[in-house]
Order: C-alpha cells, then sequence, then structure tokens
C-alpha cells in the first residue's frame, strides 16, 4: 500500500480530511437507513393507534412515566457529554475526550439499567402479554385486551429495538474511550468520535420520539 | 497528479503497460488473499461466484416447476413440493440473485474504475457485506434442502403468519441478513460516488452506469429497512401469538402487504435501474455514438427511484383497499412508465445513424430494450384498475415480470458481463459462441414466456400445482422454450470459463471504448490506475470509427 501519507489515511483518499468528511458522510448514510427502519415500526403503529385509539390510550396510561420521563432526562444529557466529547476530540483534548466518552456510556447504562426496572414493574403490573396478562382487567375498562396486547407489543418492538441500538452505542463508545486514552484521536484525526457521537444523537432523537407515541398518547392526571 | 490529455479518445493515451505486468488477480495468491481481500475487484469476483451459484440453484428450482407443468396434474411431484419448488425459486431469484447481482458483481468491480478512484469508500464495509451475503445464502440453502418453505416469496399473512408449518422464521431471517448486505453496499456506492470522483469527473461527466447505481443505492439504502420491519413482526406474530397481522385478533394483514411491498416494488426497481446502466454503456460503444439526451436519462433515473417509492399497492388492488388509493396508485403506476420510456426512447434515438455493430454485448443489450419494452407496457395493461382484477394473480403477471427481470436485468447483466469480462479476466471470449448464447437466450425467453401471457388472459392462476388439460399444449410450449433458455445459460458459462485458459489476451481496450475503465490495463493493477486521470469531458465521446475486429 502506498504510504506517502499520513499513517491513519487509507490509500484511496487524498488526505485526512477527505478521509474524515467521507466516514461522517457515511453515518449520516447509515442513518436515513435507521430513519426507514423505525419509520416502519413507527408506521405500523400509527396504523393501530389510530384504529384503536381508545385501547391503545387505556394501555398508555398504565406505563410508568415517571420512569419514562426520568429515563428522558438521562439520554438527552448523554448527548450533552457526547457533543462535549466531540468538542474535545476536536480540540485535542485527550483527557476530557476519555472523560466525557465514558461519562456519555454511563448515562447510557443508567437509562438501561432504569429501563430494566421499569421492564420488571410492568411485569409486576400485568403488562406483559402472554407471560403476564389479565385480560378482565381490560375487559372491565371497556376496551378488547386484543388490542392492549397489540400496543403493548409494539411497546417492547419499539423500546426493545431502541435498547438494542443502545447496547450497541455504549460499546462502541467505551471502545472509543479506550483509543481516546491511548492517545489515538488528534486534532486532525478524530472522525470516529464525530461519526459515532451522529449515531448516539440519533438514537437520543429516537426516544424523543418514543416517549409521546408510547407514554403520552392517553391523558392523565400527572400527579396521582 | 499528472493529466492524460484526452482520457476519452480511444487508445490516444492508454498507457500501454504490458498484460504480463502486475495486476489484481496476480498481486497476491491463496486462499486468505482472496478471503480477506478489500480490493473491489477481488469482492467482486467473490461476488460474482456466490451469486451465480444462486443463479444455478435458483435455475434448477424454475427447472423443476417447468417439468412438473408438462402435465395437468403435475408430472412428477406432491403438490406441498411444488409450493416449496416454486417458494425457493422466488426467493433464491429474487433475494439473492437478481437484488444484488450487477450491482455487487458489476458495480463493485466498475464503479470505482469508471469515476477514477482506486477503491470504494469503505473497503472493509465492502468486504463485510460479502461475508453477510454469504451468512444469509447459507441460511437460505439450509431452510430450502432441510425440508423448505411453503409461503410464497412474498409471505403473505395470515398464512406465514399462522397456518404455515415450514420454517417460515429462520428463511425471513436469512433474507433480513441479505438485505444488510444490500444496505452496505448501496451505503458505499452512495459515499463513494460523493467523494472519490477523480479531478474533472463532474456530476454530469459520470457514467450513466454509476447515475444508475447512485439511484440503485438510494432505493437499496431507503427500502430495505421496511422490509426487514415487516419480516421481524411477522416473526413476533409467530413466535408470541400476539395478532400483529391477524384479523381475528384485531390484525390488519394488509398492513402486512403494504410493508412487504413498500420494499419489494422498489426492489423492482434495484433490479432493473442498474440493467438499463449497462443498455447505455454497451448501446454507445457499440452505435459509437454520444449517448441521446444525457440529462434525460440522468433524470429518468432518479424519477425512477423516487416514483417507484410511490406506486407499491398497485400489487393490492383486489387486497381490500379503499377504491380511491387504488386510483390513486394507478395514476401514479401509469406515471412511473414514462421515465422508462423516455429512456427507451433515448436508446432508440442513440443507434440513430450510428455505426452499428451486432457484437455479442450489443446483441444482449438490443434484445433487452425488445423484452423490457414488452414487458414495460403489459405493465401498462397491469396497472390499469379493471383489466388488473381479471389477470390478477393469473400467469399473465408471471409473464410479465419474468419479461422485465429476466428479459430485462438477466439480459442486461449478460451484456455487461460480456461487455467488461476482457476488462475482468484480460481474456477475450469466443464471439461466435456469445452471438449464439445470445440469440439462443432471446428466443427461448420469447417461447417460454409469451404462452404464458395467453395463459394468464385465459385464466390460468399463478402458483397452482394442477390446470384443465386444454391449457396443456401452452404449458407444453412455455416449457420447450425454457430448455432452450437453459441451454442459452449454460453456453456463457462454458466458454467463459473456458476463456480464462485459452482466450486471446484482451488488451486494455478492445471495443475502442471511452469510458475511464478502458484507460488501464487488462485486469487492472490493484490500485486502479498508475496516476489518477484527470477528465475534461464528457463520458461518451465516440468518434463514429467501428469498433475493432480482433478476427472474428
Amino acid at each position: 500500500m502506498a504510504t506517502d501519507h499520513a499513517p491513519a489515511t487509507w490509500h484511496h483518499f487524498d488526505d485526512l480530511e477527505h478521509q474524515q468528511q467521507t466516514t461522517l458522510f457515511g453515518m449520516w448514510a447509515f442513518l436515513a437507513t435507521e430513519v426507514l427502519i423505525f419509520g416502519g415500526m413507527f408506521t405500523a403503529y400509527t396504523v393501530y393507534r389510530m384504529q384503536y385509539s381508545a385501547a391503545f390510550e387505556a394501555a398508555s396510561r398504565h406505563l410508568n412515566l415517571w420512569i419514562g420521563g426520568i429515563n428522558t432526562l438521562v439520554l438527552l444529557t448523554s448527548s450533552l457529554t457526547m457533543v462535549l466529547a466531540v468538542h474535545a476530540a476536536r480540540h485535542g483534548q485527550r483527557r476530557a475526550t476519555t472523560t466525557q466518552l465514558l461519562l456519555t456510556a454511563a448515562l447510557g447504562s443508567v437509562f438501561l439499567a432504569l429501563k430494566a426496572v421499569e421492564y420488571y414493574l410492568d411485569y409486576r403490573d400485568n403488562l406483559v402479554p402472554l407471560y403476564a396478562f389479565d385480560p378482565a382487567e381490560w375487559s372491565a375498562l371497556n376496551v378488547r385486551p386484543q388490542h392492549v396486547e397489540l400496543f403493548l407489543i409494539f411497546y417492547y418492538c419499539l423500546t426493545g429495538l431502541h435498547a438494542v441500538h443502545l447496547i450497541i452505542g455504549i460499546a462502541v463508545v467505551l471502545v472509543l474511550a479506550v483509543f481516546a486514552h491511548r492517545d489515538y484521536f488528534t486534532k486532525e484525526f478524530h472522525s470516529p468520535v464525530e461519526a459515532w457521537g451522529l449515531y448516539w444523537h440519533f438514537i437520543d432523537v429516537v426516544w424523543v420520539f418514543l416517549l409521546p407515541l408510547l407514554y403520552l398518547i392517553g391523558s392523565r392526571a400527572i400527579v396521582g | 497528479m499528472s493529466t492524460i490529455s484526452a482520457p476519452f479518445r480511444p487508445q490516444s493515451s492508454v498507457r500501454q503497460t504490458p498484460t504480463a505486468g502486475e495486476n489484481y488477480v496476480n498481486a497476491a495468491y491463496g486462499t486468505r488473499s482472496w478471503l480477506l481481500t478489500t480490493d473491489h475487484k477481488r469482492i467482486a469476483l467473490l461476488y460474482l461466484v456466490s451469486v451465480s451459484s444462486m443463479f444455478i440453484i435458483g435455475g434448477l428450482a424454475a427447472t423443476l416447476i417447468r417439468l412438473n407443468l408438462l402435465t395437468p396434474n403435475g408430472a412428477f411431484m406432491t403438490a406441498d413440493t411444488y409450493n416449496k419448488t416454486f417458494t425457493a425459486h422466488g426467493i433464491i431469484m429474487v433475494f439473492y440473485f437478481l437484488v444484488p447481482v450487477i450491482p455487487s458483481v458489476l458495480g463493485n468491480f466498475l464503479l470505482p474504475l469508471m469515476i477514477g478512484a482506486r477503491d470504494l469508500a469503505f473497503p472493509r464495509l465492502n468486504l463485510a457485506s460479502w461475508y453477510i451475503y454469504m451468512v444469509g445464502a447459507a441460511m437460505i440453502l439450509w431452510v430450502i434442502f432441510s425440508g423448505g418453505i411453503d409461503t410464497g416469496w412474498t409471505f403473505y399473512t395470515p398464512f406465514s403468519s399462522k397456518a404455515s408449518h415450514t420454517d417460515v422464521i429462520p428463511a425471513m431471517i436469512a433474507i433480513a441478513i441479505a438485505g444488510f448486505s444490500s444496505i452496505f453496499t448501496g451505503l458505499n456506492f452512495i459515499v463513494t460516488v460523493h467523494y472519490l470522483r477523480a479531478p474533472g469527473m463532474t456530476w454530469f461527466r459520470l457514467p450513466l452506469f454509476v447515475w444508475s447505481l447512485y439511484a440503485t443505492s438510494l432505493i437499496l439504502l431507503l427500502a430495505t429497512p421496511v422490509l426487514t420491519v415487516a419480516l421481524f413482526l411477522v416473526a413476533v406474530e409467530r413466535i408470541f401469538g400476539i395478532g400483529i397481522f391477524d384479523p381475528a385478533l384485531g390484525g390488519d394483514p394488509v398492513l402486512f402487504q403494504h410493508l412487504f411491498w413498500f420494499y419489494s416494488h422498489p426492489a423492482v426497481y434495484i433490479m432493473v435501474l442498474p440493467a438499463m446502466g449497462i443498455v447505455s454503456e454497451v448501446i454507445t460503444c457499440f452505435a459509437r455514438k454520444n449517448i441521446f439526451g444525457y440529462p434525460f436519462v440522468v433524470a429518468a433515473s432518479l424519477g425512477i427511484a423516487v416514483v417507484g417509492f410511490l406506486v407499491w399497492a398497485h400489487h393490492m388492488f383486489v387486497a381490500g383497499q379503499s377504491v380511491y388509493a387504488a386510483l390513486v396508485f394507478s395514476l401514479l403506476s401509469y406515471c412511473v412508465a414514462i421515465p422508462s420510456a423516455i429512456k427507451v426512447f433515448n436508446w432508440t434515438a442513440t443507434l440513430y445513424r450510428g455505426s452499428i455493430s451486432f457484437r455479442t454485448p450489443m446483441l444482449y443489450i438490443l434484445g433487452f430494450i425488445g423484452l423490457f419494452t414488452l414487458g414495460g407496457l403489459t405493465g401498462l395493461f397491469l396497472a390499469a384498475l379493471g383489466l388488473n382484477v381479471h389477470v390478477h394473480d393469473t400467469y399473465f403477471i408471471i409473464a410479465h415480470f419474468h419479461f422485465i427481470m429476466v428479459g430485462g436485468t438477466v439480459m442486461a447483466y449478460m451484456g455487461g458481463l460480456h461487455y467488461w469480462w476482457p476488462k475482468i479476466t484480460g481474456k477475450l471470449y469466443p464471439e461466435s459462441w456469445g452471438r449464439i448464447s445470445a440469440l439462443l437466450i432471446f428466443f427461448g425467453f420469447l417461447l417460454t414466456f409469451l404462452p404464458q401471457f395467453v395463459l394468464g388472459y385465459l385464466g390460468m392462476p399463478r402458483r397452482y400445482f394442477a390446470y384443465p388439460p386444454e391449457f396443456q399444449v401452452l404449458n407444453v410450449l412455455s416449457t420447450a422454450g425454457a430448455s432452450i433458455l437453459a441451454v442459452g445459460y449454460a453456453l456463457p458459462l462454458t466458454y467463459l470459463i473456458w476463456s480464462l485458459r485459452y482466450g486471446p489476451d484482451a488488451g486494455p481496450n478492445p471495443w475502442e471504448a471511452t469510458g475511464l475503465e478502458w484507460q488501464t490495463p487488462s485486469p487492472p493493477p490493484t490500485h486502479n490506475f498508475a496516476e489518477i486521470p484527470v477528465v475534461d469531458c464528457g463520458p461518451y465521446e465516440y468518434s463514429g470509427e467501428e469498433v475493432p475486429d480482433h478476427g472474428h
């Protein structure tokens, strides 16, 4: 391979800057695919949400808004630390980059932990179709239990798919932190942090859509 | 960086590197050097071998189908085996051959060469996408040979979600995996076209094959994930018994069809757009003329990619959607015919007063134009709401989409493979055998599928195991055509492999074509170009002199 350029540059790029731009554009293109993955799920969800609005709203009221709300806060904060990590990487600040990346991964993990608690509480509240579900409870509310099950399966599919993305994100951010710690990134070369930063914000944005779609569709008294 | 003064004037500035020089094939030896390569040309060859193998397996399934249809009650299969055979044929041909074939084989090899780049933007991702494809392919073959599935390639619910007792979930996972391979290839192409064009290679100097790959990649990127979601939801329903698509439990089976066709209709354009790109390359070379109306051909590619996203529900005219929706989708389906027609007119106008030579690639491409036009026109029949109801789910639709996919995509792929074979291998194939194969495939194809239009119009439903005796003559004709077709496909397989060892050396530019890929030795060196070329004119500056004859 030709070596008349910086060591991190692949042979088919003019220079490091060219390579970095390409990497970023690649991540944007990948996120376009991701939008359509979640978009397909959102579409299917919306069809049934329109059709069975009463059942969906009733089921939505049973979700744990407190944990959902706190998790929103946690995830939005993690986007802030991610931006700070990108900023630090751009300025070649090794320690700050490492710290902010670790903070980001930690906040992501807090989100997952809270989500796990929430799933457990859902299970305790009979909100798991097949395993813990009480049709009579819903019939009493004048909605068909099958429609509630539809809502719940979309709830688990959407939050589950989101969680899988987050797990991948945490793993990658941890790897980036190790690289940052070993002084791999420089003022001139930091596109991996930037590209995965985009990915991280995307996960965050997905959650910003999930919260209202799943938790906020049924009006409820906030206190109580 | 040096300027090649006139990169598109044939032979004037070709670097006359001796063919004994180092190239991408002889640069390294051993299995490892192939399985761990990041060279787009080697990955293209890996794809060539795998995709061709899938074509042969899918073709064998087609052979069994046609043989079984020789007699009204099935010649030798049970109805159940028949269902599994046509499902295997459909799944393999659509997801493992037609979708990847032109982008992953010819596109992979040529895209960087055509825009003057040294590789695709993400070489390791490119290799990964081949491995992902192989995992999906291995899995689907395992499903098919360990018992098969009987849902048809369309996986319609509620049959696929409730009734079928075959391995539906593994098959769907295999298809989703193959989908990710497509997504990564598309992503790589888009980024490459945006960022790795050679100096002077402006957007409107891009070869039309590159434009068509670009439009295809947009569809790959934006449509494939929706198929993944559709299949995922069917799997969830099968595992947990929640009625996502089950009307008895509040689900909507038509929603599955919407999600499925949101991918699978654009998938038709994934198959045919790159084929159209090949046509533009070959037809300019063998008519020795610039393409007629370059901007219109480009706009037509992008137009097909965009409008192709808006017509999916024309597959569902009898599925119970609202008549108003059907009306809109019918209209939009007529609209998508316009850019396709523009292309056909532009190719025809390119031929006008050209110095045409009927070499093998050109014969295939002319075959494409004829068959694609017929396929497209019958598509207009099907877009008409009333007529659609009459021929829905009959052999008419089978014939229609085989005209597009086999008469269109496969013809163009064969044309492209012959056109670039000297570039890929550095060898010439026997021209007369090439012409014979092109003619056999053309006429074999017509004999196979023209009777099916008649069968469908008379009312023979698709996917049926048995048929009334009065349909036998047409079915026998179709099977006879399929045998000619099989010989037509077996010939190139034989003489192309033969040419690897015994074919005469091709030289860098046997057709005296103008594209950048011809300005480098055949086979190209690992880094494609000794110096990155500087482009100063459009892609088809032909002077009108005829294609050289290599003693054939």
